[in-house]
Formats: C-alpha cells, sequence, structure tokens
C-alpha cells in the first residue's frame, strides 16, 4: 500500500461502490503526483495521523468539543508515503504468465484490463525481487480457498448476487426514501449491507444451510476456468470489476447472512415512519425535532442536508466520486449525523403508550465513517451494549449503564470467506488477527489497532489472491472482512486435530423407560446417522445406565452388540476401553443393530435407582484420550453412586417464598468433573426429560462449564405429552446434525485501555480473556461484560476481535476471527445515543442470573430495577437541559423499563407466581447461554394479530409468501375476542383464539366449524388449501425457522389449561403478584424525581 | 528479666506470623500470575486452596495463646481478623475439598481483585504485627 489504508478507502469512493472506469481515472491525479522515492520511514506527520487515521474521519462527524477538525486535510490521498507508483505498467501484466495460472475470469470485465490505470496494481514489488516474488506467493502458497466442493453454480450465486438484482429483492423491505428523517437509523445498515454489490466468495462456506434460496442467480460468468479451484475468481458483474479495488468486499455482512436472515430485522416499509412521525404530537416542540441538547450541537455538520437512505448509497456514492475524494467522508458523517437526533429524541413515557415499533427492532449503528461501518462486523455475531464506548470509566459510571459486548461467534453463516496461509499475519506483541480496523502506514508496514504496535507485513501477504495482483495488503480478504476464518496451520496445533467423537449416555431406569424416550432418540439417531458431522475418523459410543453402567462392545466382527455390565459404581472401570468407541464408518451396522434393540431391552426392567455420577465418570474416562462430545440423557434425579443428589425443593413454597432458595449447586461433584472434561476436550450435553424435580441448579454444571448444552422437557411423556415429543425430536435433529467444534478456545481482544470484567455462557475461562470450549455449536452465544481501565483518550475508535480456533468435525484447525470497530465518545449524550437496549437487556439479564445465584433473587430483582431507574436519572440530570415533567428517555431507550419489567416477570426472576424450581434454574441457563435474539424473544414475546393477515408488506423468501404483521404490544386489552393472536416466545408459540372469532378464520385456518370444536390440545394447524391457510402456516414456518431449536404451537382457548401462561406473558398489565407496565412507570418515575 | 510464658508465646507468634507473610506474598503472587494469564486457574486454586486452612489455623493458634496468657492487648487487633477468617471460611462457595478459591469463578474481575486487596491487607496487617509482637516480647522480657 502506498498510502494509509484508512485513508485509501474512506477517503476514496472507489471503495465503496466501485463502478466505472470513471473511478480509476478520478482518482489517479490524488495518488499519481504523490509520488516519492523509495518506501520513507513514517515521519513524524505519519505518526500523527497515521495511528488514528480514522481518526479524522470520526472526528469530522463527531466533532466532540476541542476535537480539531482539521486532521482530515492532513490525511487525504496525497500521503507523502507514497512509494515509487510510477511503476510502469508492466508489473500489471507480469502476473498472470508467472503463475501459469489461467488468467482470471474477470479479465472478461474490462476494468480490470486496466491495470495501468490503477495504481493499486501497478507498482513493482519493492524491495523484492521484481520477478520471483510473484510466483513465489502464488495461489499455492497463499489462497483463499474454496469450500470443499466449490461447485460452480454455488459460487456463482455468491459471486454473482449483482446489486441491482438485490435491490430488486429487496425493495419491499428498504425503508423508502421519504423515512428518512425519522426512519430508525439502525434499520437502515442492514439493508445496506444486504444491498451493497456482492463480493468475492474466496472460499464460500456453505456451512449447513444451503445456498440462500433469494440470491439472484446470474449466469455463472465465472466459471469458465473450473480447473484450478475458482476461489480467486473475482466477481463478474459490474459492481466487482475492480477487483484489486477492494471495494466488494467491505459488505462482509453479506456473506454472513443469508438474504433471509437479514430480512427479519428489516422493518416493513411505511409505517416507521408514520409511527415515528406522528404518534407524538403531544411533546413540547422542542423536543420533537431538536432534541439533541446543546452539547450533541457539534454534531451537526454544517453541510447537513437529508441523509440517504443508505439503499441509495451506491448511486449516491457514484455521484459524487467525481468530485474530490475528501466529500465522501463528509457525506458519510452526514447520514450518520441523522441518526443522533432520532436516538436521542425525548420520549414521556408515561404519556406514550405505544413504544414498540411495528416490526422487530434493528440494533443501532455505531457513528462510524460509513465506510468503516459497512466492514463491520455484523450484529447478529458482535455487538456492543454501547455502540459509542465512553472515554473514560468515569463517564460509563455516570451514564449507569452496562458496557458489554454480545456474542454468537459460531453461528451459522451461510457466507464465510475462508483463507488458507502458510502464515496467518498477526501482531507479534498482543496477537491480533489482521483485520479491516487496522491501519497500513505504508505498504510493508501496518500498525495494530489493538496494542498500537507497527509490524511488517510479510512478503507473502502482498500477493492479493482475489485479485491475482501484488502490493496491495490492504486488498487481501483478511483485511476487508470483519468476519473471516482461517485454516490454521500445524502451529495452531497442541497434537493431532482429534476426529469427531460422539457418546450417548442414556438413562435406562424404569422411569426412563416410561416416559418412552429411548424411542425418539434411538429413531433420531437411525435417520441421522449418517449426518452427523465428522469424517471417515468419526467415533460413536453408547454407555446405558441404572443403578449399573452398561457399556456396549460393537467391535468389528461381533455378530451382535455385546452389553458389557460394571454393578461397581464405586470404582467405575471401563471392561474393554478398545472397542467401546468405534469408527462409525466401519460399525455403522451393529450400531444401528444396537439402536433398533436398545429400546426394547429395558422394557421390563423394574430398577428405579439413577447412577448418573458414575455413568459420567465412565464416559469421561471413555472419551478423555480423545475429547468429544458426551450426550446425557436423564429422567430422574441421580440417586445413586458419587453425585447423588437430594430433592431441595419444597412445592409448597413455589409462590410464597420470599425468597428464592437453592439456586446454586448442591454439590462440587458436577462442577469438578466439568473441569476434568474441559481439560482433556470433553463436552457433556444434558437433555433433561422429567417431570419431577431434577436438581437442574446441580447438574447443570456439567454442561455449564464443560461447554455444553442444556437441554429441558419438563413432563416429557410419550403417550401424554404429544407436543413435548415432537419438539424434542425436532431438537434432537437439529442437536445430532448441527455444526460443531471440537478442542476449541475463544479468545477475546480488546484495544488497551479496556478489559474484560466478566464472562456469561457456558465455558471454562482459562485465563483472563481465554475460555476453554471443548465444543463449541452454533446456538451458544456468550456476554462479556467489559470495563474501561484506562482512559481512552486520543482514540477516536476501538476495536474488538473474538477468535475462535476450533477442530471442526472434519479435522481440519480452523481459526474464526470476528473484528467490531466502535467510536468512542466523551459527552453523555453520546454514550445514550448509542445506547443498544435490547443488548443492554441481554447483558443484564446475565448479570441478574449471577447475582441471584450468588446473593439471592430479590437482590437481582432490586438490581435490575435500579439499573433502569439509575440510567434514566442519569439521563435526566446529565443530558436533559430543560426538565420537565413525566418519565422522560430518550428515544433509543424508551423500550428499557418495558424489557426491565419484563424480565422481572420472566419465569427466572418472578416471585410470586408459582414456579417450578427446575423450570427457573432452566430460564436461568437460557439466559445466559441463548444468544441476544432468542433471549430477546424469551423476556418479550412478539404478539401478532393473526386473522387478518394480508399480502401486504409481505415477505417473499423464495416464491413463498411471508406476511408480517404489526407487533402488538403485550397487554390484554389488545387482544378482541373477535380476532386470533400468535404469540411467539421464543422456544414456544401459542395461538390464542377469541371466543367470538371470525368464522372464517376457525374454517379456513383451524379447520374447525366453530369454536367450541376447537379442539384442547391442538399443536399442529391442519394443511387447509385456503389463502388463509396458507399464510397463517407460512408465516408460523417463517418464525420457527429463525431459529435453530423448534417452538411448539399451542392454539389456546379460554378453557385451556395454557391459557394461564399464555396470559403470564402479558407483561404490561397488572397480576397479583407484579405491577403493570404503567405502575412500574410511576414507580421508577418516582425514584427518578427524587 | 525473665524467659516467662508470654515471652515464648510472643517469640513463637512471631516465628508464626513470619511464615504468615510468606503465604501473603504466596497469595499476592498467585493472583497476580492469574490476572496476567501465566497459570491455569484450576492448577493455581489446586496449589492455593491448601494453604488456606493452614493460615487460618495458625492465626488461631497463637490468638488462643495470646488468650492464655491473657495478653489482651495483643488479643484486641487480632479478633476482627479472626472473625473475619470465620465469615470467610462460612462464605465459600459450595467445595468437596478445603480451600476458599473455586476456579471457575475466581478469573472474575471482582473476585480477582478482592482476592489480590485481601492479599495486601493481610500482609500489611502481619508485617504491622511482625514488629509488634517483636516489641511486646522485648517488652515482656524486659519488664519481668
Amino acid at each position: 500500500m502506498f498510502h494509509n489504508h484508512r485513508s485509501g478507502p474512506s477517503q476514496n469512493p472507489v471503495a465503496l461502490h466501485p463502478s466505472g472506469p470513471g473511478y480509476n481515472m478520478a482518482h489517479q491525479p490524488p495518488y499519481n503526483p504523490t509520488q516519492v522515492k523509495g518506501p520513507m520511514p513514517p515521519g513524524p506527520g505519519l505518526y500523527n495521523s497515521g495511528p488514528y487515521q480514522p481518526v479524522p474521519l470520526v472526528g469530522s462527524y463527531q466533532a466532540p468539543p476541542g476535537q480539531p477538525m482539521l486532521h482530515r486535510p492532513s490525511m487525504g490521498p496525497p500521503q507523502p508515503m507514497t512509494p515509487p507508483q510510477s511503476a510502469s505498467p508492466g508489473p500489471g501484466l507480469r502476473m498472470p504468465p508467472a503463475q501459469a495460472t489461467p488468467p482470471p475470469p474477470v479479465s472478461a470485465n474490462s476494468y480490470y484490463q486496466h491495470p495501468p490505470s490503477w495504481q493499486y496494481g501497478a507498482p513493482p514489488p519493492i524491495g523484492a525481487p521484481p520477478s520471483m516474488a510473484v510466483p513465489q506467493h502464488g495461489p499455492v502458497a497463499n489462497h483463499v480457498t474454496s469450500s470443499p466442493s466449490p461447485a460452480p453454480p454455488q459460487l456463482s450465486v455468491g459471486y454473482n448476487a449483482a446489486p441491482p438484482a438485490i435491490h430488486n429483492t429487496m425493495q419491499p423491505l428498504g425503508p423508502p426514501a421519504t423515512l428518512q428523517g425519522y426512519t430508525q437509523p439502525g434499520s437502515a445498515p442492514p439493508m445496506n449491507s444486504m444491498v451493497a454489490p456482492q463480493s468475492y466468495q474466496p472460499g464460500m462456506r456453505v456451512p449447513i444451510a444451503p445456498p440462500p434460496t433469494m440470491r439472484p442467480t446470474p449466469p455463472p460468468t465465472g466459471t469458465p476456468n473450473a480447473t484450478p479451484p475458482p476461489p480467486l475468481v473475482p466477481k463478474t458483474d459490474g459492481h466487482i470489476q475492480t477487483p484489486g479495488n477492494g471495494a466488494p468486499f467491505p459488505n462482509s455482512l453479506d456473506h454472513l447472512e443469508t438474504g433471509h436472515t437479514m430480512t427479519g430485522p428489516a422493518p416493513p416499509p411505511g409505517p416507521p415512519a408514520r409511527h415515528m412521525g406522528q404518534s407524538y404530537p403531544a411533546l413540547p416542540p422542542g423536543y420533537q425535532n431538536t432534541s439533541a441538547p446543546p452539547n450533541a450541537s457539534p454534531m451537526h455538520h454544517p453541510m447537513q442536508t437529508p441523509s440517504q437512505p443508505y439503499s441509495h448509497a451506491p448511486q449516491q456514492y457514484q455521484q459524487t466520486s467525481a468530485g474530490p475524494a475528501q466529500l465522501s467522508p463528509s457525506l458519510a458523517g452526514l447520514s450518520l449525523q441523522s441518526q443522533t437526533p432520532e436516538a436521542l429524541r425525548v420520549v414521556n413515557l408515561l404519556q406514550e403508550r405505544n413504544l414498540l415499533p411495528p416490526g422487530p427492532i434493528s440494533p443501532p449503528t455505531p457513528c462510524l465513517p460509513q465506510d468503516l461501518q459497512k466492514i463491520n462486523c455484523h450484529p447478529e455475531v458482535f455487538r456492543s451494549t454501547l455502540t459509542s464506548i465512553p472515554q473514560t470509566q468515569s463517564l460509563l459510571n455516570k451514564a449507569k449503564l452496562p458496557l458489554g459486548l454480545l456474542l454468537h461467534p459460531f453461528k451459522d453463516l451461510t457466507q464465510l470467506p475462508v483463507v488458507t496461509s502458510s502464515t496467518i499475519v498477526r501482531c507479534r506483541s498482543c496477537r491480533t488477527y489482521i483485520n479491516p480496523f487496522v491501519s497500513f502506514l505504508d505498504q510493508r508496514r501496518w500498525k495494530c489497532n489493538l496494542c498500537y504496535r507497527v509490524n511488517d507485513v510479510p512478503e507473502e501477504f502482498m500477493y492479493n489472491p482475489v485479485s491475482r495482483s501484488y502490493g496491495e495488503p490492504h486488498k487481501r480478504p483478511e483485511v476487508q472482512n470483519a468476519t473471516i476464518e482461517f485454516i490454521a496451520p500445524s502451529e495452531y496445533m497442541l497434537r493431532p486435530p482429534q476426529p469427531a467423537v460422539y457418546l450417548f449416555v442414556l438413562d435406562v431406569s424404569h422411569n426412563a423407560v416410561e416416559t418412552g424416550y429411548l424411542d425418539v432418540v434411538c429413531q433420531s439417531l437411525l435417520e441421522n446417522i449418517n449426518s452427523l458431522p465428522g469424517d471417515s475418523r468419526t467415533k460413536i459410543g453408547f454407555i446405558t445406565f441404572d443403578s449399573t453402567i452398561h457399556f456396549y462392545n460393537l467391535q468389528e466382527g461381533l455378530s451382535q452388540p455385546q452389553m458389557l455390565i460394571v454393578s461397581d459404581i464405586e470404582d467405575i472401570f471401563l471392561p474393554t476401553p478398545d472397542s467401546l468407541l468405534v469408527n462409525l464408518d466401519e460399525c455403522t451396522e451393529m450400531v444401528q443393530d444396537l439402536l433398533k434393540s436398545l429400546p426394547h431391552m429395558f422394557g421390563k426392567t423394574m430398577e428405579t435407582q439413577s447412577a448418573l455420577g458414575p455413568a459420567l465418570q465412565a464416559a469421561f474416562k471413555l472419551l478423555s484420550p480423545t475429547g468429544g462430545r458426551v450426550s446425557v440423557f436423564q429422567t430422574q434425579l441421580p440417586n445413586l453412586g458419587v453425585g447423588s443428589l437430594k430433592s431441595r425443593e419444597d412445592p409448597n413454597q413455589r409462590a410464597s417464598a420470599k425468597d428464592i432458595q437453592h439456586l446454586s449447586p448442591a454439590t462440587d461433584f458436577y462442577k469438578k468433573l466439568a473441569l476434568d472434561c474441559s481439560g482433556q476436550q470433553v463436552a457433556v450435553d444434558l437433555f433433561l426429560l422429567s417431570s419431577q424435580y431434577c436438581d437442574l441448579a446441580s447438574l447443570g454444571c456439567i454442561s455449564r462449564y464443560s461447554a455444553g448444552s442444556v437441554y429441558y422437557y419438563p413432563s416429557y411423556h410419550q403417550q401424554h405429552n404429544p407436543a413435548q415429543v415432537e419438539c424434542f425430536q425436532k431438537d434432537l435433529k437439529r442437536y445430532l446434525t448441527r455444526k460443531i467444534g471440537f478442542e476449541a478456545v475463544m479468545r477475546i481482544r480488546c484495544t488497551k485501555g479496556l478489559s474484560i470484567h466478566t464472562f456469561h455462557g457456558n465455558f471454562f475461562v482459562r485465563s483472563t480473556d481465554l475460555l476453554s470450549l471443548p465444543n463449541v455449536n452454533p446456538d451458544a452465544g456468550f456476554a462479556v461484560q467489559m470495563s474501561i481501565e484506562e482512559n481512552l483518550v486520543d482514540m477516536q475508535v476501538v476495536s474488538f476481535q473474538a477468535a475462535l480456533l476450533y477442530t471442526s468435525s472434519k479435522g481440519e484447525r480452523r481459526i474464526r476471527v470476528h473484528t467490531l470497530c466502535l467510536p468512542v465518545v466523551n459527552s453523555l449524550s453520546d454514550i445514550f445515543a448509542g445506547a443498544d437496549v435490547q443488548a443492554i437487556t441481554g447483558l443484564l439479564a446475565s448479570m441478574a442470573v449471577d447475582r441471584s445465584v450468588t446473593a439471592s433473587l430479590s437482590d437481582a430483582r432490586d438490581a435490575m430495577t435500579n439499573a433502569s431507574i439509575d440510567s434514566l436519572t442519569s439521563y435526566r440530570t446529565s443530558v436533559l437541559t430543560i426538565q420537565q415533567p413525566g418519565l422522560l428517555a430518550p428515544a433509543c431507550l424508551r423500550l428499557f423499563p418495558l424489557y426491565i419489567l419484563a424480565l422481572l416477570k420472566q419465569k427466572a426472576f418472578r416471585t410470586g407466581t408459582s414456579t417450578k424450581l427446575d423450570d427457573r434454574v432452566f430460564a436461568m441457563c437460557q439466559l445466559k447461554y441463548q444468544p441476544l435474539a432468542y433471549v430477546m424473544l424469551m423476556i418479550h414475546p412478539a404478539l401478532y394479530r393473526v386473522d387478518d393477515l394480508t399480502d401486504e408488506g409481505a415477505l417473499n423468501i423464495s416464491e413463498r409468501t411471508i406476511p408480517q404483521p404489526r407487533v402488538q404490544q403485550l397487554s390484554v386489552e389488545k387482544l378482541s375476542r373477535e380476532g386470533a393472536f400468535l404469540m411467539d416466545a421464543g422456544s414456544v408459540i401459542y395461538l390464542w383464539i377469541g371466543r367470538n372469532c371470525n368464522p372464517n378464520f376457525l374454517t379456513q385456518v383451524l379447520g374447525v366449524p366453530s369454536y367450541p370444536a376447537v379442539p384442547q390440545n391442538m399443536t399442529m394447524l391442519p394443511e387447509l388449501d385456503t389463502a388463509e391457510s396458507q399464510r397463517t402456516r407460512a408465516f408460523i414456518g417463517w418464525l420457527r425457522e429463525q431459529r435453530p431449536f423448534f417452538p411448539i404451537l399451542h392454539v389456546v382457548r379460554d378453557e385451556s389449561p395454557l391459557k394461564a401462561s399464555f396470559m403470564q406473558n402479558m407483561i404490561e398489565d397488572r397480576t397479583e403478584s407484579a405491577l403493570s407496565y404503567y405502575e412500574f412507570l410511576l414507580h421508577i418515575q418516582q425514584q427518578v424525581s427524587k | 528479666m525473665a524467659f516467662t510464658f508470654a515471652a515464648f508465646c510472643y517469640m513463637l507468634a512471631l516465628l508464626l506470623t513470619a511464615a504468615l507473610i510468606f503465604f501473603a506474598i504466596w497469595h499476592i503472587i498467585a493472583f497476580d500470575e492469574l490476572k496476567t494469564d501465566y497459570k491455569n486457574p484450576i492448577d493455581q486454586c489446586n496449589t492455593l486452596n491448601p494453604l488456606v486452612l493452614p493460615e487460618y489455623l495458625i492465626h488461631v493458634f497463637f490468638c488462643v495463646m495470646f488468650l492464655c496468657v491473657a495478653e489482651w492487648l495483643t488479643l484486641g487487633p487480632n479478633m476482627p481478623l479472626l472473625a473475619y477468617h470465620v465469615w470467610r471460611y462460612m462464605s465459600r462457595p459450595v467445595m468437596s475439598g478445603p480451600g476458599l478459591y473455586d476456579p471457575t469463578t475466581i478469573m472474575n474481575a471482582d473476585i480477582l481483585a478482592y482476592c489480590q486487596k485481601e492479599g495486601w491487607c493481610k500482609l500489611a496487617f502481619y508485617l504491622l504485627s511482625f514488629f509488634y509482637y517483636l516489641y511486646g516480647m522485648i517488652y515482656v522480657l524486659v519488664s519481668s
């Protein structure tokens, strides 16, 4: 790089949306004149602006008081650093021949064929032997791989997703241009990323999900040269034509999400604007638009013009591209400025009743220059509670908002760039992986964005396999994608990658056989035995237990599985250590035999005791040489041998108890065993199928510290509870077939000055920033509390990097790296403007779970209430300048009290209502372990009216029309007897039918003639061939697709036993033991105005 | 000048306090190692936990000795620490073995900071009492 990486793309519209040759032309002047002979050592001037190259950009619109805005010119394109660029056009031509690889298919596009005009491609490698360098670093040694079997059609899907086509598909979703002023600012970026041109897909991974069907597939132009893996194939459509340009890459989000998922958060068009714009008539005029407090006013750029909706960005940039390069950052700033007033608009919570947006709530966008923001990690993967990081801890304390990160690091991504490289470029002092937010001082050196050390760019990194050009380190996929996966070389292995090993530990006591779960487990395993993730080394084993432990010898050559019973549970040993875990490929038949006979083997058992502890010890012994996954199915309280537990719950105290006891484990046996497991890379997943108290608080430790997952099916029974059985089946299928990573560790690094305070989730914390995860699964979420140890003065942005090193089921060592970049602010109003209410709620929930275990439940409840009181008090006293009556909150936090109230009424934290201890503990586990999106549904379910679904504003996904009804408030007042309402509570969906429900709905959707004919335990909608039925089922199906687990549908009518649990979710209403929303607001207001 | 039982108590306390000072330093170093990522929390807790009870018992032991020789003035400052030790051990996490430190929670920044602060405070206390016992011993030897 001849100029700073930062200044390049940001100053340079080309980087944002490459499109015509005009770019090349337009930008030539700024670069060429700045030729300097030889790579100059970075002068002091460079250091001043260098480390924080992005700084001026941020500063240009943030302009914290006292922040000189003069920086900006200094970092413009004419960097004095430019090494010889004069560069004959030759080098660009040299490469293809030198590599003996077929010319990039891109050659078809004319722009790429003008390397001479594009400075990056042109210069001869400085200091490198001109002719040798390129071949050496050809794609063999260092290239971006394609997915294992990059079928050309798939590739073309990724590559060719031409922006125009996507535009078309997405258009209905995008906020219409007229919304600008009031559009939820946060809603735009997803759109943006969707709309942005699809970039190269070097190693397009298609992990689990099929290629997104909604992506248009233009003719696969890139495929002709299928001989070498086409990973390097740059795009073939108009947008991608400047591959060396790096421009196409910024929209890393594109790779991450299917269009489908992306559409989720996008609000339907229209309504947001109406809602926002019109529903606050009561506000004093002073607050309506210009509510940005005075100290935020510097944000208003003099050049303020109506900001463009993001979907129009490409055009916008194309137009401006001819102008001075500085224009683009200011425009980037402009579009962000409009967000501040909206996020900080004062809302009087006591007056505003309809606070819920009509669709899903999208996370706020960090106040970053647009090019950085576009490249930033997707909020579903990596999210911060405060999208603007306070400069000092005291400022953070003043804001009274928690600072933390929420991660979903192993989320299933349909598209993920994968890089194979013999050297992975990392900072030499802090080991940060090179990422889009580092700055390139010159072509040979880059500055770490976490510790600010200046590192050398390795020779290998100079070659860009995507564009097949040399000397563009900043165009490498590592520097263009905030989420990327590396295939790790052997330095990253402490031992040879382990094979996939699965061990099933099944409870076969009388109680277990009675529930009939064995049938389901064996059946699911039989069906999915070939889709278990793994390769030819995959191993499988079975252990069953009641009062004794039964092993199964599945060795090849036996005529049938041989059961070995060990009755000495005090000192457990493995009868035949070699043949209990067998290779799945070689012994499939034997395994199938066993699975077929297992359900009947224990049909007559009268054994009621359960020696879970010894069985787990046996499992640990069996797996400790390799590591792997143990799936434990348990149906009762373990009562024999080590780890036996006693019932601690007093059912009479469920509702009345002032404080809930026994939330912490009764014994540390399971914790210690889990730590042993963790050390040997064994994870334990617990399936609890029980109707009685099982002491999940103690048992759960086995999964919690070994990074397993917990599934709980209360009152599971084959006959009596078919809904639960279906749910179990679906979950099991997902569980067996989902992606898995073995012997994983995750390290979270952050910019110097920030430090990690606490982790939440299932793992073992091995050092201050390292989590040990024997297994990692795509449904695991993590939360991290952060603190600010040193003042972040002089920093404009901070970065967080989560690196997950794991062994894939195919035995590859891989590193998945996510990097998030956030601006630093120094005023309270900016902090409030960047608050992400959902992330805050999720983090507070995790913190409250910890608090209720270490202190008490009432403590945790108080802490949550205080959190909302404190932050609103701080807002009132420190940010608001004009005091007025009422409970005032910034618009971005308007849902905060509602979510806190929802948490207080959540199963995990509620008091006064009869809640089983296990249910409560399970809810707590979920709050800590589930990714934020599902946690939010658990906390605040979504209510839709479904008897009048229309296709207006519907989504169109793979030729299905999915209606998008409005989200209703959770209040009985919103229910009407004439309607039917669907409540999506995450793991369960209720369909409430009003007594006088539209007969049309009853007949067309439910297939019953009248209301009394609605069956009591209806859990499925009949497949009727009517438009209404199709719409309803499409909508429910769409809701279900959005999560990895299977929510059961319950049709609820007035007499249903489930009506109570439906009504309990009506959190805005008063119950005997809890305040209504309005009362809660009054309580908060009283405390705030004290 | 005579070698009384009280003087013997002070001498013994002097030696034992020296040992306690080493314990405190050991703790401080151990937690620092945890904070700087040098050690695995499981190993570190395994080395620290067996030391907790001996430290408490040593302290109890010379408290009892001072009680026997009715050195109330010396006993006074030691009582709060004794009470703190009792409270600390009562409120320890659920553990099957002896000790205080749980490898799963020790890496929490609050707990780590608390343990470090505790180490420094104890070090200061033991150092002060070391010199006090030295003074006490000489005083007893001289005055009797």
